[in-house]
């Protein structure tokens, strides 16, 4: 057997609070050589427990058994990880097999230049003077894509974006030219232009260095893109093993077949917008909910150094009963428009009227009564209750704050409806935060926005932060309760196929400029700038066979601008 | 979801009581360290209660009840178990009758410094701006103040040196206090700085909440988990500091209360002369007083914390695989391990320190 990693029967339980939770239940997995191996699963899966087996980093609360059998390069060696002592673990690590971590900004020591970070790893395991170790630095950035290597070696990581940042962890991770390389959700913390970059890097890890690749996600698209085999993981099991293009077309476990089609594409908002940018046409237009001309944001700056503009000159209406749609990378100010809307930010610049009150130097007595018309559903639904009071508690808030009632339990029949109207059950109500899945708490959030039935709702990301499935779900509630109370909404994402889904209009922002806007069809159909299309070209779509073609266009349209 | 599955969440009573929850939780060497300082903080709130019943002699008696003197400097005996001091005091009795003093200056120095300092560290967090910038500069001040120096001005100030049993008192529960409003102020004021930047207050800001509702209902409340800490080490420093006081002389006379550090002070001189009983009593006393407070404070901190807490090692590949998400939409339970999984109950212990893995 050739294999590089090979494991069999692993079982990895952890001891909790409430006793042992399980979460990896007898999983079998092969990784031939120069092969990407994708393991897809939601949160819970085991996806992640799985991977770190593999380099042995579970943490001392985790018992494992089964076997992790793991071949040298050349396969002259071969270690079982599970039961090896910690020494040979460590020569295992970085020459046998090696890790792409999440978050480069975490992943990399503040304190050291990059130099010295992927020197420290070549001197672990050989006899190798400065100057060779600084050498072979300067080889390996140069072989994944850091332009003057040799300047930069000596740079510190806060001295790089966050896709160079995650190309030096690759290199890290090359440095020992290891047969596998476990690469845990490489590209989740990236923006969509920056991930095709890495995944085109990754993809040369394999065909130049050799190297097999496990590669961790949830996104069915980087699967699509990337990966030769496929394996689907489902609370600690493994549910299914495919060939990439054999598991998209024609997925045989049920729950594949629920995964894939629970992923937005792009197109599928087309008919469901068009009904109604029918019947708005029909109707006279209406004076808008929100108008922003020339709008400025500016952060002030430490003293003596300018501020930095976060939102620059952007001029554009949100109609009632209208949803726009707020494209942009992250620093684009996407957020930032959102948060001066609902008065989180000052605008310093233009004309920003909020429901008919400019909110240019408006004061917070004046703004208070229009807050009752406007709602606001939060990114992250582990931050967005407050953790001592109950769901009930805080879905009333708005209510008891805006005088419509004296007090939480007064409340509480108005609670139980708008509790049903997002689909929870009343008895929810009486429960924590905490004790709320990511999704139902998104859904209860959107409950405490619409409590005082406002006019403008502002969604900041309101499903990034959840699984696939959860956001399907989620975001069928946003288009429900949209057609249901015809409030007028700023819907700001990332992801151009979510907007898509449900904005009638979309606008693109860059850097703090508004590139294009235009209805779904236009803007995502035939986009002009080539900003957008650059946007829309590296969105990978879980399809392989149209990702390959997509792949191919996105590399001519760089070559263009290039 | 059925009423059954929800009663279910209640945590059983036992657990729900602040360190009856902690005890039960923790395991191995944190259940060692949190039981022995709670038996002995239990057996110096004990004595401290039925001192008057368990000390046979007062703290100011000299004389036996028919008029004889105890005598200066007795061996322990059976009248006097463990000795006389050099003053001529029973050294059993002025030990017992110590814990009521180290009991009244631990209450008044938390009661003066725990409402102001979490007052003006939640002002000076949550507003920010000069204010929160010149409170900062004055305690940062006062942080370069040695507490026993103070106290030593405090003595003199409040009672000139010479005090009796309250001005004793007041003197070391004011040096503490101002040595611990800082540090109520400090842990307060970041929390309150991180809980401002969290999206349930900015939700309640957009909903319109007055600045003092966002304060005190969202934000007071959500910081004052690491409070059972600094309660715990502000009791220990504080009865340190009174015995410090005595030690130096500006401690209660032996009239007006029994105090521990007098009592070391006056027990110098008998030590090289091998009379040992006067001084290793009072000293054990606030050694085991110190370290049982120390002891708990301690534990709980590390219990709160579940990077710290210690648990019992699975059984090989054992327990329930977890529930997750289910297409579509999510299972009705929470979490992995429903709504018990991780943590049974609520994430919050009730003197609000979180307990969630």
């Amino acid at each position: 057997m050739s294999d590089v990693v090979q494991i069999e029967d692993l079982s990895v339980s952890f001891s909790t609070d409430a006793g042992a939770v399980k979460a990896v239940d007898g999983v079998s997995l092969t990784v031939a050589p120069g092969e990407v191996l994708a393991i897809v699963g939601e949160s819970g899966s085991g996806k992640t427990v799985t991977a770190k087996t593999i380099l042995g980093l579970l943490p001392e609360t985790a018992t494992a058994s089964g076997a992790v059998i793991l071949r040298s390069r050349d396969g002259a060696t071969e270690a079982d990880v599970i039961s090896i002592d910690k020494r040979r673990l460590r020569q295992v690590r970085g020459t046998d097999v090696a890790m792409v971590f999440q978050e480069p900004s975490t992943a990399l020591n503040p304190v050291y230049p990059v130099g010295w970070q992927i020197a420290e790893g070549l001197r672990a395991h050989g006899r190798l003077s400065r100057k060779q170790a600084r050498a072979k630095a300067i080889e390996i950035l140069d072989r994944v894509g850091i332009p003057e290597p040799e300047k930069r070696v000596k740079y510190y990581p806060h001295q790089f974006s966050g896709g160079q940042k995650q190309r030096i962890v690759i290199a890290m991770a090359l440095v020992l030219n290891p047969g596998l390389i476990v690469a845990d959700e490489p590209t989740t913390a990236l923006d969509v232009t920056v991930q095709a970059e890495i995944l085109d890097l990754l993809r040369r890890c394999r065909d130049e260095f050799g190297a097999a690749i496990v590669l961790i996600t949830h996104n069915m698209g980087v699967v699509a893109d990337l990966a030769d085999r496929v394996a689907v993981m489902y609370q600690g099991k493994l549910v299914e093993q495919a060939e990439v293009r054999t598991l998209f077309a024609a997925p045989q476990a049920e729950y594949t077949r629920k995964l894939l089609a629970a992923v937005p594409k792009i197109g599928q908002g087309l008919a469901a917008t068009q009904d109604r940018a029918i019947a708005r046409a029909e109707r006279p237009l209406a004076a808008p909910v929100v108008q922003a001309r020339d709008l400025r944001i500016q952060y002030p700056g430490r003293l003596g150094r300018p501020g930095f503009v976060a939102v620059d000159g952007v001029s554009f209406d949100i109609r009632p009963g209208e949803v726009l749609g707020l494209v942009g990378e992250s620093g684009s100010g996407k957020t930032t428009i959102g948060r001066a809307i609902a008065g989180l930010n000052r605008v310093s610049g233009g004309s920003l009227q909020v429901l008919g009150l400019e909110m240019n130097g408006v004061r917070e007595r004046q703004f208070r009564k229009v807050r009752s018309d406007l709602g606001f559903v939060f990114q992250d639904p582990a931050s967005s209750f407050n953790p001592l009071l109950t769901v009930a508690e805080c879905v009333a808030e708005p209510l008891v704050v805006h005088g419509r009632a004296s007090s939480a339990a007064e409340a509480r029949r108005r609670v139980d409806e708008l509790l049903e109207a997002v689909q929870l059950p009343r008895a929810y109500g009486d429960r924590y935060p905490h004790e709320l899945s990511g999704g139902q708490r998104q859904r209860a959030s959107l409950a405490r926005a619409l409590a005082l039935e406002p006019t403008l709702l502002i969604a900041d990301e309101p499903t990034s932060a959840l699984d696939v499935s959860v956001q399907a779900r989620v975001l069928e509630l946003f288009a429900e309760l949209q057609r249901e109370f015809g409030f007028a909404s700023l819907f700001i994402s990332h992801d151009l196929a979510v907007v898509d889904l449900l904005a009638d209009r979309i606008a693109v922002l860059h850097r703090g400029k508004l590139v294009e806007e235009g209805t779904g069809a236009e803007v995502l159909g035939s986009p002009r700038e080539p900003y957008t299309q650059r946007l829309l070209a590296s969105l990978p779509v879980p399809d392989p066979i149209e990702q390959a073609d997509r792949r191919e266009a996105l590399h001519r349209l760089q070559s263009q601008s290039a | 979801m059925t009423s059954a599955s929800l009663t279910s969440r209640k945590r059983p009573l036992l657990d729900r009581i602040p360190v009856v929850h902690q005890l039960r939780q923790s395991v191995g060497l944190q259940r060692g360290m949190l039981v022995a300082g709670l038996v002995l903080t239990i057996l110096f709130l004990l004595v401290a209660m039925f001192a008057p019943l368990i000390a046979p002699y007062g703290f100011a008696q000299l004389k036996n009840a028919d008029g004889t003197a105890f005598g200066t400097t007795q061996a322990p005996s059976g009248a006097h178990i463990w000795g006389t001091t050099s003053g001529g005091y029973d050294v059993f009795s002025r030990v017992i009758w110590g814990t009521q003093t180290a009991i009244l200056v631990i209450v008044v120095a938390v009661i003066l410094s725990i409402f102001l300092g979490v007052f003006l560290g939640l002002i000076s967090g949550y507003f920010g701006g000069w204010l929160d910038r010149v409170l900062v500069v004055v305690c940062d001040a006062i942080y370069a103040f040695p507490s026993l120096l103070l106290a030593i001005v405090m003595a003199i100030a409040i009672s000139g040196g010479q005090s009796s049993l309250w001005g004793g008192i007041l003197a070391a529960a004011i040096s503490i206090t101002v040595v611990y409003i800082p540090q109520y102020f400090r842990v307060i004021r970041s929390e309150a700085v991180r809980i401002k930047a969290e999206a349930y207050v900015e939700s309640a800001k957009v909903v319109g909440a007055s600045n003092a509702r966002i304060m005190f209902r969202h934000v007071l409340r959500n910081s004052t988990r690491t409070l059972p800490l600094i309660f715990t080490l502000n009791s220990s420093e504080a009865i340190l500091t009174l015995a410090g006081l005595g030690f130096l002389g500006f401690g209660i006379e032996p009239t007006a209360a029994a105090e521990w550090g007098f009592d070391l002070n006056k027990a110098v001189d008998d030590v090289t002369s091998g009379i040992w009983w006067t001084s290793i009593y009072p000293g054990l006393a606030i050694v085991l007083v110190v370290l049982g407070i120390t002891l708990v404070g301690e534990s709980l901190n590390d219990l709160a914390d579940p990077r710290l807490r210690g648990r019992r090692r699975a059984a090989a590949a054992s327990g329930e695989v977890a529930e997750t998400s289910v297409v579509p939409g999510g299972v009705l339970a929470a979490g992995p391990g429903g709504v018990d999984g991780l943590e049974p109950g609520g994430s919050f212990s009730d003197e609000g320190i979180e307990v969630r893995p």
